[in-house]
């Protein structure tokens, strides 16, 4: 197998330009359920990160990792939706700034 | 020719706790349907009896310590230490939720059987000793709680308590993984046991900016998970709207668990570049402390309140871990001990007297307890003290061995800081306990119900816990000093 | 050759699909372009000799996530979300803490001879390999497998909660 043409640093620059999207999807969107997209495109950056140095090493345990996270990827979206939906059925409204009734 | 790797019974031993955890938990659910809704009881004593079978089992688990599973958790003192606390606390939050889910009707073997599953997480974590198992871990005592928090789903405080707690948490983990990506990327491996030894290596030279963003990466993580600033934005809101006796179950089990994890993370992975990362905790520390102690001043619910005292909290805990030093992890260990008893206590107290609805809730709704219920009243004022580092109680000496050892690694300047706000802090608990025996009770003031067995269980556990780490603290202290010695070893 | 321009068409793919799907106002065009974004990833993992992970990608993060998150968007409200304003007002601390994380890695990135002086790993075996990647997984990794499975278990039972008729 030979080394591709493609240098370790190209994804790991994709990978943290990805992450970076995803953290300013996190803080700038109001919707929640984009919000929580966002949390995902972070996963993928940390999951293209974890193949890129896995390939690197010549070794498969970086490919075990990115396994789990998308077993906990998995299982995040089936509770987060879970609870988005619960909180929609009580306000009728996806609307972060809308969804904050706590204070003293 | 797998023989060879299967693993050995010695090994299933060390894993004895979470296996009980799991499968109690298992039984429950499977029981669920079979039980009618007057007899939810059972499944909650079902659920005390596996975690009274796995702190046994954490116990034994200790007779034979050492590395499992091609090293992925490793159980030694350390490890049982943070285990015996976490099921303990799994044991008082069941004891003390009885009462609350029949007050609201939601008495149900999932409430118990997340429980477990959430020690069972915690369990892994503490004795994780590499980063891929204790993110497993650390994903299953998320999840349960965040469920948790959201239980009494038709409650909207609750459904916006685990919607934040849920987005923050999934926010910060994706923060923690990015740094464990970049760790496997510069150490190639994820054994914390490892990452030290090719870190403190001389003959490779490590990209150490690369490996300190790593840490720093990480700690956002950890932050979040133990509610220390400027990641603590998310714990008043989620303790307020969860019910009680969760609320007394996160400010407790995964703190202390996340402590953990933090410190075996930081001692013993990151050990050989602590010039690199004790700066930012030393920060956070300092932000966490007076951030917590004041914003607790102005908070007229004593849900709320202790919120912001539990991140006051997180900031003392800091401080031990900026030391970097086994004496200080040591002192976090006890200190988190202490912790555990005086504010599962406290949170009790609160959702006993909050009602049905959890309406009374506010400081004003303490007026007189002393003459309602003078037992409560006294074990509450035990509590706060406690949370206040009066002598005679746990948070004394947690308080008293932080802050020596933060005076011999000369962090004087958090030193004179944290004891300035730990006197901030006596204020706003005193007036708790003014309020408790000075302020008479307002009249027609329906009467409180008489505590319940495993109520009262929980509160005299928890009180004379406090008590006998502020009494007899060497025992505690003398286990959590050789083992916080392994970490850095 | 080849390699670098199924780079630059995956990279496209990966970028663009997440600049969009935190840009469009429609929740629906959102996730129809994470997925695009997800695709993307999927190929650069192929690239990587990852064809496993290749198929996991698609398979569950696409067939199965995603389809999840389209479920429950069609269950609420859409016309009613797409006329509120879509980004929030708190401009100076989402631009301090973007530009604290992207200038972070960006200033680490340029520093990539630091990464080129990484030795070269001691296991020899090539990457990406089905059979390699169960063997290490159950070998070497069988407790997060194990604890894996009680997740699963955590996310049905909250699910369940949520959904359930009668607490």
């Amino acid at each position: 197998m030979t080394m591709t043409s493609v240098p370790l640093s190209w994804y790991l620059i994709l990978s943290a330009v990805l992450f970076t999207l995803g953290v300013a999807g996190f803080l700038f969107r109001r919707n929640i359920i984009t919000v929580f997209m966002s949390i995902e495109l972070m996963l993928n950056a940390v999951n293209l990160s974890f193949v890129a140095f896995s390939y690197q090493w010549r070794q498969v345990d970086g490919h075990v990792y990115t396994f789990f996270v998308m077993v906990v990827a998995a299982a995040e979206a089936a509770v987060g939706l879970a609870i988005i939906l619960t909180v929609f059925k009580n306000r009728a409204t996806l609307q972060i700034d809308d969804v904050d009734s706590m204070k003293n | 020719m797998f023989a060879n790797y299967l693993p050995t019974g010695a090994e299933y031993f060390r894993l004895l706790p979470e296996m009980i955890l799991t499968a109690a938990g298992t039984l429950i659910m499977v029981l669920e349907p079979l039980t009618g809704y007057r007899r939810k009881r059972f499944l909650g004593h079902l659920a005390l009896a596996g975690l009274l079978a796995a702190l046994w089992a954490a116990v034994v688990a200790y007779s034979s310590p050492g590395p499992a599973f091609n090293r992925l958790i490793v159980v030694d003192g350390f490890a049982t230490f943070f285990r015996v606390l976490v099921i303990v606390v799994g044991i008082l939050t069941v004891l003390s939720c009885w009462d609350f889910l029949a007050r609201h009707k939601a008495e149900s073997g999932e409430f118990y059987s997340l429980i477990l599953f959430s020690v069972v997480g915690q369990c892994v974590m503490v004795s994780a000793n590499e980063l891929i198992t204790l993110f497993i871990g650390l994903e299953v005592s998320s999840i349960a709680t965040y469920v948790l928090a959201g239980y009494l789903r038709d409650d909207k405080r609750a459904n916006e308590a685990a919607l934040k707690y849920f987005l923050l948490g999934s926010f910060a983990t994706a923060f923690l993984l990015y740094g464990v990506a970049w760790i496997y990327g510069v150490t190639g491996t994820t054994n914390l046991v490892d990452i030290r030894q090719i870190l403190e290596s001389r003959d490779v030279i490590h990209p150490i900016l690369a490996v300190s963003t790593a840490a720093a990466l990480m700690f956002v993580g950890f932050a979040f998970k133990v509610s220390a600033a400027p990641f603590q934005i998310w714990a008043p809101d989620v303790y307020q709207g969860a019910p009680t006796p969760v609320a007394a179950f996160m400010s407790a089990g995964p703190k202390a668990a996340g402590f953990a994890i933090l410190l075996r993370v930081y001692l013993t992975a990151f050990g050989p570049i602590d010039q690199s990362w004790v700066p930012f905790v030393w920060t956070c520390a300092l932000a966490t402390m007076v951030i917590g102690n004041f914003a607790a001043l102005a908070q007229n619910n004593v849900k709320r309140l202790l919120a912001y005292s539990s991140i006051a909290h997180a900031g003392y805990i800091m401080v031990a871990v900026a030391t970097g030093t086994a004496p200080g992890a040591a002192a976090a260990m006890f200190y988190l001990a202490a912790y555990a008893f005086m504010n599962v206590g406290a949170f009790v107290v609160v959702s006993h007297i909050s009602g049905r609805g959890e309406r009374k809730v506010n400081i004003d709704d303490l007026a007189g307890l002393s003459s309602r219920q003078p037992l409560t009243a006294a074990l509450f004022s035990v509590f706060l003290l406690s949370l206040i580092g009066v002598p005679l109680t746990g948070g004394f000496f947690g308080k008293f061995y932080i802050f020596k050892a933060a005076i011999d690694s000369q962090l004087y300047w958090l030193t004179i800081l944290g004891l300035l706000t730990s006197a901030v802090a006596a204020y706003y608990y005193l007036r708790l306990i003014v309020v408790m025996y000075m302020r008479p009770a307002v009249d027609g003031e329906e009467e409180l119900p008489p505590l319940g067995g495993g109520l009262k269980t929980a509160l005299w556990a928890s009180a004379l816990g406090t008590l006998a780490l502020g009494i007899f603290p060497s025992a505690v202290l003398n286990f959590a000093g050789a083992s916080g010695a392994m970490l850095v070893r | 050759m080849m390699d670098t321009v199924f780079f630059y068409i995956f990279a496209l793919m990966t970028l663009g699909g997440a600049i969009l799907c935190i840009t469009r106002r429609n929740a629906i065009h959102s996730a129809i372009f994470l997925i695009m974004s997800l695709m993307g990833v999927a190929g650069l993992f192929l690239l990587q000799h990852a064809e496993f992970l290749f198929a996991v990608q698609i398979v569950l993060y696409i067939g199965g996530i995603m389809v999840l998150f389209l479920f429950v968007i069609m269950l609420v409200n859409l016309d009613e979300e797409a006329r509120h304003r879509q980004f929030n007002r708190q401009w100076l601390l989402g631009v301090a803490s973007v530009a604290v994380a992207g200038g972070s890695f960006t200033l680490f990135l340029r520093h990539q001879t630091a990464w080129t002086a990484l030795p070269v790993a001691g296991r020899s075996a090539p990457a990406g390999n089905t059979e390699l990647l169960a063997d290490v997984l159950f070998r070497n990794y069988l407790v997060p497998f194990e604890v894996a499975s009680v997740l699963l278990l955590v996310a049905v039972v909250g699910s369940v909660i949520m959904a359930k008729k009668r607490i």
